[in-house]
């Protein structure tokens, strides 16, 4: 082995090991730090696992026929008229029908179970969250503290979330991969994710649907922290002295591009429905900058058989 | 009087597009220039811009869809070399609006411009002849179809150059594509070109479905159609019911953008919601529209090189009825995420994993043809043992985002670019590829480079799986996709395999021009005089190759399936009887000018010059009716030229 091929595969085996020790400790969804990430995960592994049941033969079978049954091969019976056989069609039609039937099973159970508008349960009192999508940055309002901030999220550990979701502007959609997924912003609409931090550290979430030139940089920090480190951080945003009002939240709205992190100390207690009712309306049409009481709200969206 | 446009709208400050747009002149003046120099002007008017021809019309589209590719794989190749360098906080060579109308214009080109007009074409000159008919039932229509087509794809490629095209991604999701938030020209071109190549495919829908219900030859039920013809059908009719929803969707946007209506605004009651789901009504059938004629397309060859026929004809019949049906029960599963509730959500997704089992079924019978035949390592057979291995992992990668819990954590992530281009390039392109190599020597009497063109396999499979498993563990950790830069090193060395996978595939697109070069040279040595090269089946292998404008000078008479491999079992050949007059529609203008006028027609409007949309407008719609009176439509050819003819092709096909 001379020295070119020594250090080709010293670079080939540092570039394995690299990507290895790399993705060992990359955070993703297959790397939940929350319950609903880690039944996502759960469900995922379940689902390919049962369908390599059936993708393993048949890719096995395509390359085993294929090669027996080579023009070369003189030893393979060559049957030309050979084209239906009943009971290879029967069982064609029920393996399919039968990891469906399963797989449907899975799907609908799970689809309920892991409904994103489902508050989680938990001994800690439920924290509310609204999000509002802008260009192109995120806006984070905390009605029962009466703080926001932008661009950061803090989660206290093990507690029930519930976000409340729109959107100053364009569709996006906010993921937290490993939390709990995503949810599309839309305009006048209020959606809903429940989500619960399960393990302390600082994460990263962003925007999964494309809103324009800024998309790229519309990400933010998400801090999950034990109850005196959320406490802290909350003081933190107190300390800023910054208010969120009507006006502020217009001047928000207006500077298009990316921001940084800011912190409010208090926000109005109403801006979360006169963002979603100012997202249906041209700016001329909200000079009055309050919110119609006759116009849809955001209302807890809770589940008529549901737990809340 | 020029609306909108001025000397602005070119970008000039650009130096990648106008170098690109100087070496696109140069190659358009050079071609022209060869056209003038050979003389070959009337020949290119009388035997190709007006013919209507099927088999012409058809490789005219592929032409056009070849050329796309490399349009749209620029693209691609832009959009990998902009992820690899942007790493780390870098900001890559491509600032966002740039970048942005890179991929939107990628997957529009790809989708509309590239895989349509693929499969299109493959119907137009496949099924006519599989079918035994002379040409499509409606000819002069079947050229207008094709010429908007490519006056969409023109309108498309001048938007390179003046002005710009859509930031929004290729579906144009509002209200990031309202003039609120789009307020350039290049939402109106993508458009202006979408409507006006969506009605060129309409057509084209309309045109093939009546061929195949009206046209087949005399004895051929339904139950002896063979399989590329009964995916054709699926595919038409699924065009048919699928693309006025297309139009409409967009019709609705056009008026918001230019009549200052609200029918997807944030504003004034307008709902994007509903576009979402509308072009997703149209979408997800156009999936299907695509994949079909491939499934088709692999059906014919393993059959064909199988030595046998296919198995389970009537399964694989039900199995493409039911993805028909069943491909308008699915849209909502591409925005589970839009927060319909869990039991809309679980139904979308119970009706997608339904599909899969037809689909299940196809691959089971392409499994069970190959058993008990003799199976030839041709190219093709390369491509269709390529597609059941890459298409089953994308179908499960597929599967498992129909869970919606598991679609929430893999949705607009890399995952989700990567299942869908394992579908589409592990179905629709390799069925494209192999159906190019099989049916090239019907269409041009010789047959490609064996040799290159499995080095062109090879390119693209392992080029595919380089550029697009790493976009799956992207998918994984978190990464999603359009984005322009990000700074996490731990997606780098990923992007770097996509990258080097991306190469390789553009190593496969250059060795396939290399191909059809030194095929076109040598095609000397390769004639196929005998019309059937590869033992085929069904009855386009009955007839010359190239075929006569006529197809078949007796048309033939089909008893069952497979019907030319019988004839050649029995020794009864399909044509019988004594050649007549045939009667074949004459060449037409209508198509290459309406395109012309719609190119016009359809630019003045992207700059609000209204006088000229109208008049081009009026001018369409006057040529038209003209046209329309013209009752000189059809030329008579007389049975003993044919028999003469007939003649020399047989002794030529005895000397082989």
């Amino acid at each position: 082995m001379d020295a070119r091929q020594r250090s080709f595969r010293a670079t080939v085996i540092g570039v394995a090991l690299a990507m290895v020790t790399l993705s060992g400790r990359a955070e993703g969804v297959l790397d939940p730090w929350g319950p609903v990430g880690a039944t996502q995960r759960q469900l995922l592994y379940e689902c390919v696992g049962v369908m390599l049941i059936v993708v393993v033969p048949v890719i096995v079978l395509t390359l085993a026929f294929a090669w027996w049954f080579r023009a070369a091969n003189r030893r393979a019976d060559y049957r030309p008229d050979w084209s239906y056989s009943g009971k290879v069609e029967f069982s064609i039609w029920i393996i399919p029908l039968l990891i469906v039937l399963f797989l449907a099973a899975v799907a609908w159970g799970s689809s309920q179970e892991l409904d994103p508008y489902r508050p989680l349960r938990s001994a800690n009192k439920r924290v509310r969250v609204e999000v509002v999508a802008m260009d192109w940055k995120w806006l984070f309002i905390y009605p029962e503290l009466g703080v926001a901030s932008v661009n950061e999220l803090a989660l206290p550990l093990d507690t029930p979330v519930t976000m409340h979701i729109t959107s100053a502007s364009v569709m996006n959609a906010i993921f937290i991969p490993g939390l709990a997924g995503q949810i599309y912003a839309m305009a006048g609409m209020c959606t809903q994710m429940s989500v619960m931090a399960g393990k302390e550290g600082v994460y990263s979430g962003l925007s999964s649907q494309f809103s324009g030139d800024g998309f790229s940089d519309m990400h933010f920090k998400v801090i999950a922290a034990d109850a005196p480190g959320f406490e802290r951080w909350v003081a933190g945003l107190r300390r800023s002295g910054q208010t969120l009002d009507k006006p502020a939240y217009e001047r928000l709205v207006g500077q298009r591009g990316s921001a940084a992190t800011a912190y409010y100390a208090a926000a109005d207690n109403d801006l979360f429905d006169y963002a979603l009712q100012r997202g249906t309306k041209p700016v001329s049409a909200v000079k009055a900058r309050a919110v119609d009481p006759r116009l849809g709200v955001c209302r807890d969206m809770t589940l008529t058989n549901g737990v809340n | 009087m020029l609306g909108k446009l001025t000397w602005a709208a070119i970008p000039f400050d650009q130096p990648i597009i106008m170098v690109t747009c100087v070496v696109l002149l140069i190659g358009i003046a050079f071609v022209l220039g060869l056209l003038t120099w050979l003389g070959r002007w009337r020949w290119l008017w009388v035997e190709w811009l007006t013919t209507v021809d099927h088999k012409r019309v058809g490789i005219m589209y592929v032409l056009l869809a070849v050329v796309m590719l490399l349009r749209g794989f620029s693209d691609a190749i832009m959009m990998r070399a902009q992820q690899a360098l942007a790493a780390g906080g870098g900001a890559g060579f491509l600032p966002p609006e740039h970048y942005d109308q890179v991929f939107s214009a990628h997957g529009t080109i790809m989708i509309f411009f590239m895989a349509m007009p693929f499969v299109v074409g493959l119907m137009n000159f496949v099924v006519p002849l599989q079918i035994g008919a002379r040409d499509v039932a409606f000819p002069v229509m079947n050229a207008l179809s094709f010429w908007l087509t490519a006056a969409g794809a023109l309108l498309i490629n001048v938007s390179l150059g003046v002005g710009e095209f859509a930031r929004t991604g290729w579906l144009v999701y509002p209200p990031l594509s309202e003039l609120a938030y789009s307020p350039g020209v290049g939402v109106d071109y993508y458009l202006w070109a979408l409507q006006i190549s969506g009605l060129g495919t309409l057509l084209s829908g309309i045109n093939l479905v009546t061929t195949i219900m009206r046209c087949r030859a005399p004895g051929m039920k339904l139950e002896h159609m063979p399989i590329f013809t009964w995916t054709a059908l699926a595919a038409n009719m699924l065009i048919v019911a699928a693309f006025p929803v297309l139009t409409a969707t967009f019709a609705m946007l056009l008026l918001d953008r230019y009549a200052d209506m609200h029918f997807f605004t944030n504003e004034l009651g307008g709902s994007p919601m509903m576009f979402i789901n509308l072009i997703w009504m149209w979408g997800h059938p156009e999936v299907y529209i695509l994949v079909i004629p491939a499934f088709g397309v692999f059906s014919e060859v393993i059959a064909t090189f199988s030595g046998k026929p296919l198995f389970g004809y009537r399964s694989m019949v039900i199995a493409t009825m039911a993805i028909t049906v069943l491909a308008f029960t699915t849209w909502l599963h591409h925005f589970f995420t839009m927060g319909s509730g869990a039991n809309v959500n679980a139904f979308f997704g119970i009706t997608t994993m339904i599909i899969s089992i037809p689909t299940g079924v196809k691959i089971f019978n392409w499994l069970f043809t190959m058993y008990g035949g003799r199976v030839r390592y041709t190219s093709q057979v390369l491509w269709t043992l390529g597609f059941m291995i890459t298409f089953t992992i994308g179908g499960m990668t597929g599967v498992l985002m129909s869970i919606p819990p598991v679609d929430f954590v893999l949705h607009n992530s890399l995952f989700l670019i990567a299942h869908f281009h394992n579908v589409i390039i592990g179905g629709v392109v390799f069925a494209c590829m192999a159906a190019f190599t099989y049916w090239f020597p019907k269409a041009f009497g010789f047959t490609l480079d064996e040799r290159l063109g499995k080095m062109v396999f090879w390119c693209w499979f392992i080029g595919f799986y380089l550029a697009f498993m790493p976009l799956y563990a992207l998918g994984f950790l978190g990464m999603t996709r359009r984005m322009n830069h990000f700074d996490n090193p731990v997606w780098t060395p990923y992007l770097y395999v996509a990258m080097a996978g991306a190469v390789l595939i553009m190593i496969g697109i250059v060795l396939q021009v290399v191909q059809l070069v030194v095929s076109i040279r040598t095609r000397q040595l390769r004639r196929d005089l005998t019309g059937d090269p590869w033992q085929g089946r069904t009855l386009e292998w009955s007839t010359v190759s190239p075929p006569p404008a006529y197809n078949f000078a007796v048309l033939p008479v089909v008893e069952g399936i497979d019907a030319h491999w019988a004839a050649r079992r029995s020794g009864v050949p399909v044509q019988v009887g004594p050649i007549e007059d045939i009667e074949m529609p004459k060449r037409s203008a209508l198509g290459f000018v309406l395109a012309f006028l719609s190119v016009t027609g359809g630019f003045s409007m992207v700059w609000h010059i209204y006088w000229l949309g109208l008049a081009s407008l009026l001018a369409a719609v006057a040529f038209w009716i003209q046209q329309s009176w013209s009752e000189d439509d059809e030329t008579t050819l007389r049975a003993r030229d044919l028999a003469a003819f007939e003649e020399v092709a047989r002794l030529r096909t005895v000397r082989a």
